[in-house]
C-alpha cells in the first residue's frame, strides 16, 4: 500500500511541535518516544503499520481545539484515532503526523428519556452508551460486531452499521447532532436535541467522513425503548439462490425482521467445527430474528416459517429458549473467529442488491477457484452487505497480495451487479485506491470540494478515502 | 407573474441549460412547496418515469420529475409505500401542480412517521444530479448500506435545488401495514399532551404517530397515537398502550380508514389550510415546546412529532423568530408572501461557523450562484 512520503519539513520540526503541545497538553497526553509511538502505529487492518510522529490524548474539546491550533500553525497533518478498530486503515497514521486520540474523552454528558436521547464525549465506547441506558429500558441501537471496543467517534466517522440496522439503520440514522472542532481549532455545533436540520445537512455529510472534515467530540444520540421480546429462527437450504429468493419473499410479504443473517457453505463448516452451534450442514443458512411480545413473535414468525417452508429448507428450527437463541447466534457471531483459526483472513464488505446474490456468489466461487484461495460468505442478506472472508497464508510470501488482488476483483464485482465497494467499513486506505471503480473523475471531485471547504489545508487524514494520484494536487498544493 | 419555463426532457438538456445560463434560474418540481428561488423556471418535471423497482429488495429508482401518485400508485400495487410519509403541501398552500419525487427528497419533506422510522433523507440511497457548473455528479447508489466516500446524498436531500438539481433518486420503500388504529386522548393542555406523548414514545409499542391539536376543530383538545402493524399486534399493543397511560383522560379509539384519514389532515396541516396569515414550521426538543409556544402567545398551532414539530399561524409579517429567541432547532417560513419572505428569511440564520461552511459549499457546488439563489442566503 503506497502512502506519501513523509514531508521532512514536519519531521525537522518535531522537538518544536511537542514542546508547543506540551504547553497546552499535560505531559503524559503527549507521546513522542519512540517506543511509545508503535502503541498507535495501527488499527486492525494490521497488515499495514506505521507509528506516527507523535499521539496526543486531549481529555477536553478545549484541548482538542488547542491542539489543532498548533497542527494547524505547523502544518502538521493529523489523524483522528477512537479505538483503532477500523478494518480499514481508516485510523493508520503517516510518518509525519500526530494521532489525536479521544480515547480519554468517554463522559456521559447528558440522558434525556422524555426526548429519547443521550449525549456523550466520542472517546465512550458504542457499548457502554447502551450501557447508560439499559437499566431504565432504553438502548443505543447500531450494534457493530466491535461494538465492545469501538468509540462512537469511530463510528461516526465510518457511519457503522451492526446485526440489527435493517430496522433500526446505521450510525447516520441515530444520529442527531454533533460538536466538532474544525483543523484550525474553530469549535462548531451541528444538530443537537432537535430532528433534521434547519439548512443544509451537514451532520449528514459529517457522518462518514473518515475524520478528513473535523475532529468529533460530543455526539447527541437517539435512544429507543428495548422490544418486549426477541427470537430467532434457523433455516438451512441446499442451494444459495433458493435461500436468496426466501429473504426476497420475506421482505415481500411485509413482514420486517430485526436481522436476517446468512451464511454459505464453507462459513457454516468453519464455524461448526470451532463453536459447535448445532448448524445443519448446508449450503446456505439462515438466521431471522423478529422482535415484539411474545404472541406478536409468534404470529410474525409463523409467516416467516410458512414463506420458509415454500422453499423446501432441510431445516427449519425456531428458538424455543433463550439458550436456544444463544446457540443460534453463537455461529454467527464467532463466524469471523472460526475462520481466523483456520488461516489469516481478510474481511470484505461490498454491498449488493439482495436480487444479484445468486450470482455473485457463484462468480465469487469461480474466482476462489481461479486464485486458489478459499473464501467463506458471512452476508446481512436483508440488506445486501456482504462479508466475504479470503483465507490466505501471512507467512508465504506472495499470498497477501494474492488476496488483495482477490478481493479488488470481488469488490469490482460488487459495483458491477449495482452494489458498492463498503457498506459499513469505509474506504480507508483499504478501498482507496478503487474509488474510481465506482466513481467518475466529476463525483470524486466533488467529494473532494467538500473537503476543500471543511479543511482548506488537507491536513486531516489526508492520504485517505481519495486515490493518492487523485488527490495529489490537494495535498501538495496545502 | 409570466417567467420564462424550461422543460428540458433528459439529464443531457438539464447540464446544457445550467451551463449556458446567463442568469438565475428557479428551480422547480412540481413547484407545490413553495420553495423556489428567483429567475427563469427550470421544471424537472419532464424528466420522468420509475427506472427500476425491486419489491423484494425494498428498492425504487425513478427520475426526479416523476410525479408522487405516480411512484405511490406503483408502490400500492406491491403493498409497499413511502414510510417517511411525505405532507402534500397544497392544500396548506392552496396551490396546485404535480408534485414530484425530487422536490420531495430537494426539501426532505416528512411526515407523522418520521419520529418512528425516520425522514426522507433517511431513505434516500442515491442521486445524479447536475451541479451549478454544469458537472454530472453520482453519490451513493441502490443499495441500502454504502459508505463508499462521503455521503453527498444527504448533502442534496434538503438542499432546496441550491447545490445542484436533482436528476434522478434511488430511494429505500416499505411494506404497508396490514392495519393501524389511533388512541385519542381528550382534554389534554399543551403540557400535559407532549408529557403524554413522550410516555408513549417511550413504550416498546412503536408508536408511529403522536399529534396533538390544541383545539381539535372546537371540540376540546385531541393527543392522537397511532399503532401499525399485524391486526392482532396492533390491538395488543393498543390495549398496552392504554394501560400506561395514566392521565385520567378521556380516551376514544380511530380505527382503519377513520385512522387514515386523521393523520392525512396531520400530515397535510389542513387546520390552517384556507386560514389568513403566515405559517412558521418550528423543529424542537419536544420537552421545550411549551414554552416556546408560551413565548409566541399564538393559539393556531398543530404539534407532531411528540412535540418536536410545531406548525404555527401568525398574523402577517410577524417575526416568529424574534418571539422564540434562541433555542435548540430552527424555525422555517412556510407560507407567506414574497415580501415577508425576502424580509425574514426562509430558512433559520445559522451560527457563523455553521454558516461560514454552508456558504462555502454553496460557492463550491454552484461558483456563479444562479440555482434557486437567494433562497438559502442569510438577509442582509
Ligand atoms: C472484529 C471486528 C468487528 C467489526 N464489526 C463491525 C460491524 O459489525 N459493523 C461495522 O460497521 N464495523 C465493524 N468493524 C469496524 C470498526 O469497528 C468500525 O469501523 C468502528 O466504527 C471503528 O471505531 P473506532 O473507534 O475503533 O475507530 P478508529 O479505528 O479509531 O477510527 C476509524 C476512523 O474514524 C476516524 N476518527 C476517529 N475518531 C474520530 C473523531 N473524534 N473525529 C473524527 N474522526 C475520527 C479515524 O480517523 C478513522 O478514519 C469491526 C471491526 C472489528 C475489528
Amino acid at each position: 500500500m503506497e502512502m506519501p512520503v513523509p514531508d521532512p519539513r514536519v519531521l525537522s520540526r518535531k522537538a518544536r511541535v511537542v514542546s508547543r503541545l506540551l504547553e497546552v497538553l499535560p505531559a503524559d497526553a503527549v507521546i513522542h518516544d519512540e517506543r511509545e509511538t508503535r502503541a498507535y502505529e495501527c488499527d486492525a487492518l494490521t497488515a499495514y503499520k506505521c507509528p506516527p510522529m507523535v499521539a496526543v490524548l486531549p481529555a477536553s474539546t478545549q484541548e482538542v481545539s488547542d491542539v489543532l491550533k498548533i497542527c494547524h500553525a505547523e502544518g502538521v497533518p493529523v489523524v483522528p484515532r477512537g479505538s483503532g478498530t477500523s478494518l480499514a486503515g481508516g485510523a493508520l497514521p503517516t510518518a509525519d503526523s500526530v494521532i489525536l486520540g479521544v480515547a480519554r474523552m468517554n463522559d456521559v454528558i447528558e440522558t434525556d428519556y422524555d426526548n429519547r436521547l443521550i449525549r456523550v464525549q466520542t472517546g465512550r465506547t458504542n457499548l457502554s452508551v447502551t450501557g447508560a441506558v439499559e437499566e431504565d429500558g432504553f438502548f443505543y441501537a447500531p450494534d457493530p460486531s466491535s461494538q465492545l471496543a469501538c468509540a462512537i467517534a469511530g463510528n461516526i466517522a465510518m457511519n457503522s452499521g451492526g446485526a440489527h440496522c435493517l430496522k433500526y439503520g446505521v450510525t447516520t440514522n441515530n444520529l442527531m447532532g454533533v460538536k466538532m472542532v474544525m483543523m484550525d481549532g474553530e469549535v462548531v455545533e451541528i444538530g443537537g436535541g432537535h430532528l433534521d436540520a434547519g439548512g443544509l445537512d451537514l451532520l449528514g455529510l459529517i457522518c462518514g467522513s473518515e475524520g478528513q472534515l473535523g475532529v468529533v467530540t460530543e455526539a447527541t444520540l437517539r435512544i429507543l425503548p428495548k422490544p418486549e421480546g426477541a427470537r430467532p429462527v434457523l433455516m438451512g437450504f441446499d442451494d444459495n439462490e433458493v435461500a436468496g429468493a426466501c429473504v426476497s419473499d420475506i421482505i415481500k410479504a411485509g413482514v420486517l425482521p430485526v436481522a436476517i443473517e446468512f451464511m454459505d457453505r464453507p462459513c457454516i463448516e468453519a464455524t461448526e467445527a470451532f463453536a459447535q452451534a448445532g448448524y445443519p450442514m448446508c449450503e446456505a443458512l439462515l438466521i431471522v430474528e423478529v422482535e415484539g411480545s411474545d404472541a406478536e413473535i409468534d404470529h410474525q414468525l409463523g409467516l416467516i416459517k410458512q414463506i420458509a417452508r415454500r422453499h423446501n429448507p432441510v431445516e427449519l428450527r425456531e428458538s424455543t429458549s433463550d439458550e436456544e437463541s444463544a446457540r443460534i447466534w453463537l455461529g454467527r457471531k464467532s463466524a469471523f473467529g472460526a475462520m481466523g483459526q483456520i488461516n489469516d483472513y481478510m474481511c470484505l464488505d461490498g454491498t449488493i442488491p439482495v436480487s444479484s446474490l445468486p450470482m455473485v456468489l457463484r462468480r465469487i466461487g469461480e474466482m476462489s477457484a481461479q486464485y486458489g484461495l478459499k473464501v467463506g460468505n458471512v452476508f446481512h442478506a436483508g440488506d445486501g452487505n456482504m462479508h466475504p472472508l479470503i483465507l490466505f497464508d501471512a507467512n508465504k510470501p506472495g499470498d497477501l497480495e494474492l488476496c488483495e488482488a482477490f478481493g479488488a476483483d470481488i469488490l469490482r464485482l460488487c459495483v458491477e451487479a449495482g452494489g458498492c465497494l463498503t457498506g459499513e467499513h469505509g474506504v480507508g486506505i483499504e478501498k482507496r485506491d478503487l474509488m474510481d471503480v465506482q466513481y467518475a473523475p466529476a463525483d470524486l471531485e466533488a467529494q473532494m470540494a467538500v473537503k476543500d471547504v471543511f479543511d482548506p489545508g488537507w491536513l486531516l487524514n489526508p492520504a485517505k478515502v481519495f486515490p493518492l494520484g487523485v488527490s495529489e494536487g490537494r495535498r501538495r498544493a496545502a | 407573474m409570466a417567467r420564462e419555463k424550461h422543460t428540458p426532457s433528459s439529464e443531457a438538456e438539464v447540464r446544457e441549460l445550467i451551463a449556458d445560463a446567463d442568469a438565475p434560474l428557479s428551480v422547480q418540481g412540481g413547484g407545490t412547496r413553495g420553495f423556489a428561488g428567483a429567475g427563469e423556471v427550470l421544471s424537472v418535471s419532464g424528466l420522468s418515469g420509475v427506472t427500476l423497482y425491486e419489491p423484494g429488495a425494498l428498492t425504487m429508482v425513478a427520475r426526479a420529475g416523476t410525479p408522487i401518485s405516480e411512484i405511490e400508485g406503483a408502490l400500492g400495487q406491491n403493498n409497499q409505500r413511502l414510510a417517511f410519509e411525505p405532507m402534500d403541501h397544497r392544500t396548506l398552500l392552496g396551490v396546485q401542480g404535480d408534485p414530484t419525487i425530487g422536490g420531495v427528497f430537494g426539501a426532505n419533506v416528512s411526515g407523522p412517521r418520521r419520529i418512528a422510522v425516520g425522514a426522507a433523507r433517511d431513505f434516500l440511497l442515491g442521486v445524479r444530479f447536475v451541479d451549478g457548473s454544469g458537472a454530472v455528479v453520482k453519490n451513493g447508489g441502490r443499495v441500502m448500506k454504502n459508505v463508499t466516500g462521503y455521503d453527498l446524498v444527504k448533502l442534496m436531500a434538503g438542499s432546496f435545488g441550491t447545490l445542484g438539481v436533482m436528476t434522478e433518486v434511488s430511494f429505500k420503500v416499505l411494506p404497508q401495514p396490514e392495519t393501524q388504529t389511533t388512541l385519542v386522548l381528550h382534554g389534554l393542555d399543551i403540557g400535559a399532551g407532549v408529557a403524554a406523548m413522550s410516555q408513549a414514545l417511550g413504550t416498546p409499542f412503536e408508536v408511529t404517530g403522536a399529534a396533538h391539536d390544541p383545539n381539535g376543530a372546537g371540540d376540546g383538545a385531541r393527543t392522537m397515537l397511532r399503532l401499525e402493524g399485524f391486526e392482532g399486534s396492533v390491538g395488543y399493543r393498543c390495549g398496552a398502550l392504554r394501560d400506561r397511560l395514566a392521565h385520567g383522560a378521556d380516551i376514544s379509539v380511530l380505527e382503519g380508514e377513520e385512522s387514515e384519514t386523521a393523520w392525512r389532515k396531520v400530515r397535510d396541516v389542513e387546520m390552517l389550510a384556507e386560514t389568513q396569515g403566515d405559517v412558521w414550521r418550528i423543529s424542537c426538543k419536544p420537552s421545550d415546546a411549551p414554552h416556546l409556544i408560551a413565548r409566541t402567545g399564538s393559539d393556531q398551532l398543530q404539534l407532531d412529532w411528540g412535540g418536536g414539530l410545531i406548525w404555527m399561524q401568525v398574523p402577517e409579517g410577524h417575526d416568529l423568530r424574534a418571539d422564540l429567541g434562541d433555542f435548540d432547532g430552527h424555525a422555517t417560513l412556510v407560507r407567506a408572501d414574497a415580501k415577508t419572505k425576502t424580509e425574514l428569511a426562509v430558512f433559520q440564520p445559522e451560527a457563523a461557523g455553521v454558516a461560514r461552511l454552508t456558504a462555502g459549499l454553496r460557492s463550491r457546488f454552484d461558483p456563479r450562484g444562479i440555482l434557486n439563489a437567494g433562497l438559502m442566503e442569510p438577509i442582509g
